[in-house]
């Protein structure tokens, strides 16, 4: 098995509200490994952000981690003070956020955010940072870098922009990029483009990404592993094609058959009745009970664990018998 | 950048010639200027040959140009008061306003960013929540109450400043003297100055406050903070340079209002500047010098106007291209 980059085990985040402790992630684990796209998806609010966001200490107050840890290569860093974190914040951890349009400071040029961001991580004089920086943009396929580093954010097409976003998390050559909804503002041919240049990315520099979307579409092109969450839980977590291809927990196989596809006969694509529960009113036991089609007695009752061998692992009853029985 | 200005420019005089148009009908049809002018036993045949001396028997229209030409030539007609050219009496007062305004603009300013920054990076800081209240105070009271109370304090208690007047004048032209060069020039400087200033200050500090609040929030500042930038760096350089734009409009306008209503301050301390001349032209029915008061300001205004303009587009480069 290749270096594995980033460990998350047993992640627990809390809010503490005035209607009492919110759980928003409860018992995450998962980990990438050098050059690895983990694909994460789920629907809004199942805790997809706030998982990239713990990792960076980047949680909305009052959120804390309550528990778990998150190793980054030998280091844990879950339970570093603002110093340490800060020392890995681009430096050994870029994070590309949703909106490419508001990400950039609309008065400093393009040159400006990459030199900065290049010279406050590496020992480099201004000269030798602009030639990186030009070398950067080279790389993230932004045509004509020479002209284009001193253009401002506004003269970039929402694409490109995007490019320049990525091209700012790679400044210092980080282990990892947490990218959150990196395509989601782009249209659907940039969007390919946006994946493409991800792709290239992990191939030519062994960088590893945590790509967070709701697009199954995005991860099967894109991701080597995948995490489906749901209510702030890990339901399901595999390589992409048993997961994509063969998904075994009920809500899985509900986002993947919500994927049209042309030869599908079906007029109708199937949907799952009703939405996630908010965080203030999780149902007991399988947090998915009340939308599932073959929930059980016992899904009431009991959280099911995560379970299953390296390649896939499901958090379903309707499998904790199969492998009893096994 | 050439076409704004010239645009801008010509959109100035458009303003400025409205306004002495205003100030021409004031002039001229604000009571008679004869019977300013003459005494009460004047026969009516010496009044009318006052009245045509003056052109005051020709066409409205006529009368208009020739007003508007004497304003270019800066000639603004004679002080019914003072029996002096206009021009004169302001420009020998311009210094004492300009002064006391400038100094009142660049404490506002400085500790108006200065302290809504440091309110804006500490939001839940007790020193914030006290700033707050206070501005809240120098926005609500009068600024003649807080000249006095400073007068109170500072002259009459504590007897370390002058209560009144402008005093260590050095004269730098026949017109002009100044009182920043002596130390008690600043002495006598300070009060009025703070007094006139504290309103804008507290102004400037709540919109630097709010506006920077804003920004911190926006996603360029994340993503500063997720690629590592330094706090520093990200307050001062990407978050105070955003703050800005707006703020220079406000700033700007508050420059025009700082001069225009120093008129109040100069009085409460006895300052011999623009204003104080112009509230004694209004108890006498000084209306030359009222008319040409009203023309500076106006010329005051738009020059700030244009300026604040200029300045957005070296500042925002978005605005620069939807110019050109």
């Amino acid at each position: 098995m290749s270096e594995t980059i980033l460990s998350v085990e047993n992640l627990r985040v809390e809010f503490e509200t005035r209607r009492g402790t919110l759980v928003a992630l409860d018992d995450i684990s998962f980990s990438i490994a050098k050059g690895e796209v983990l694909g994460v998806v789920g629907e809004s609010g199942a805790g997809k952000s706030m998982t990239g966001a713990a990792i960076m200490h980047l949680i909305p107050r009052p959120g804390r981690i309550a528990g778990g840890r998150i190793m980054l290569g030998d280091q844990r860093i879950d339970n570093l003070d603002r110093t340490g974190i800060e020392a890995i914040r681009g430096r050994r951890i870029g994070m590309i956020f949703q909106d490419p349009l508001t990400s950039l400071n609309p008065l400093m040029t393009v040159g400006d955010h990459l030199t900065e961001t290049i010279r406050v991580h590496l020992p480099l004089n201004r000269r030798q940072a602009r030639a990186r920086a030009i070398e950067l943009l080279e790389e993230v396929g932004i045509p004509d870098p020479t002209v284009r580093i001193d253009s401002y954010p506004h003269e970039f097409s929402g694409g490109q922009r995007q490019r320049v976003v990525i091209a700012l998390a790679l400044c210092a050559e980080p282990e990892l990029v947490i990218a959150d909804e990196p395509t989601t503002a782009l249209d659907v041919s940039v969007q390919a483009q946006i994946i493409k240049l991800i792709r290239k990315l992990c191939s030519t520099r062994g960088t590893a990404f945590m790509l967070i979307t709701h697009d199954m579409g995005m991860i099967a092109e894109t991701a080597d592993r995948v995490a489906v969450m749901y209510a702030g839980k890990v339901a399901e977590i595999g390589k992409v094609s048993p997961v994509v291809g063969a998904p075994l927990h009920p809500y899985a196989q509900g986002l993947m058959g919500a994927i049209p596809s042309l030869d599908n006969e079906e007029p109708r694509l199937r949907q799952i009745p009703g939405s996630m529960p908010s965080l203030t009113a999780l149902p007991g036991g399988c947090s998915f009970h009340p939308r599932c089609e073959r929930a059980m007695d016992i899904c009431r009752q009991r959280t099911p664990a995560l379970l299953g061998g390296i390649d896939h692992k499901v958090a379903c009853h309707l499998y904790e018998r199969e492998e009893v029985a096994a | 950048m050439i076409a704004l200005v010239i645009r801008r420019l010509l959109q100035s005089l458009a303003v400025m010639l409205v306004v002495s148009l205003l100030a021409f009908v004031m002039f001229r049809y604000a009571g008679d200027p004869v019977n300013q002018m003459v005494g009460a036993e004047t026969t009516s045949a010496e009044r009318q040959a006052v009245r045509e001396s003056l052109g005051l028997d020709q066409p409205t229209l006529v009368q208009f140009a020739r007003y508007v030409g004497r304003v270019v030539t800066l000639d603004f007609g004679v002080s019914y008061q003072f029996r002096q050219p206009v021009t004169k009496l302001l420009a020998e007062r311009l210094s004492a306003t300009l002064e006391l305004s400038f100094v009142a603009a660049l404490i506002s300013l400085f500790a108006g960013i200065v302290l809504g920054v440091y309110s804006a990076l500490n939001p839940r800081g007790r020193i914030s929540s006290l700033l707050q209240s206070v501005s809240l105070v120098g926005v609500s009271l009068p600024t003649f109450l807080i000249g006095i109370l400073l007068i109170y304090i500072f002259s009459v208690s504590l007897g370390w400043l002058p209560a009144f007047g402008r005093n260590g004048l050095i004269p730098v032209t026949e017109n002009w003297s100044t009182g920043l060069l002596t130390i008690e020039g600043w002495k006598s400087l300070l009060l009025p100055a703070i007094t006139l200033g504290l309103f804008q200050m507290t102004l400037i500090m709540r919109l630097v406050r709010s506006e920077m609040l804003e920004v911190l929030r926006t996603d360029f500042i994340k993503f500063g903070v997720a690629r590592g930038l330094p706090r520093a760096r990200l307050y001062f350089r990407h978050a105070l340079k955003n703050t800005l734009v707006p703020v220079i409009t406000v700033v700007g306008l508050q420059i025009g209002s700082i001069i225009a209503f120093s008129i109040i301050t100069e009085t409460v301390f006895q300052w011999p500047g623009m204003g104080l001349l112009f509230l004694q032209a209004v108890q006498n029915v000084d209306i030359p010098i009222i008319s040409t008061y009203l023309l500076l300001i106006a010329l005051l205004f738009v020059t700030v106007n244009l300026i604040v303009d200029l300045i957005y587009n070296l500042i925002d480069p978005r605005l620069k291209d939807a110019a050109s």
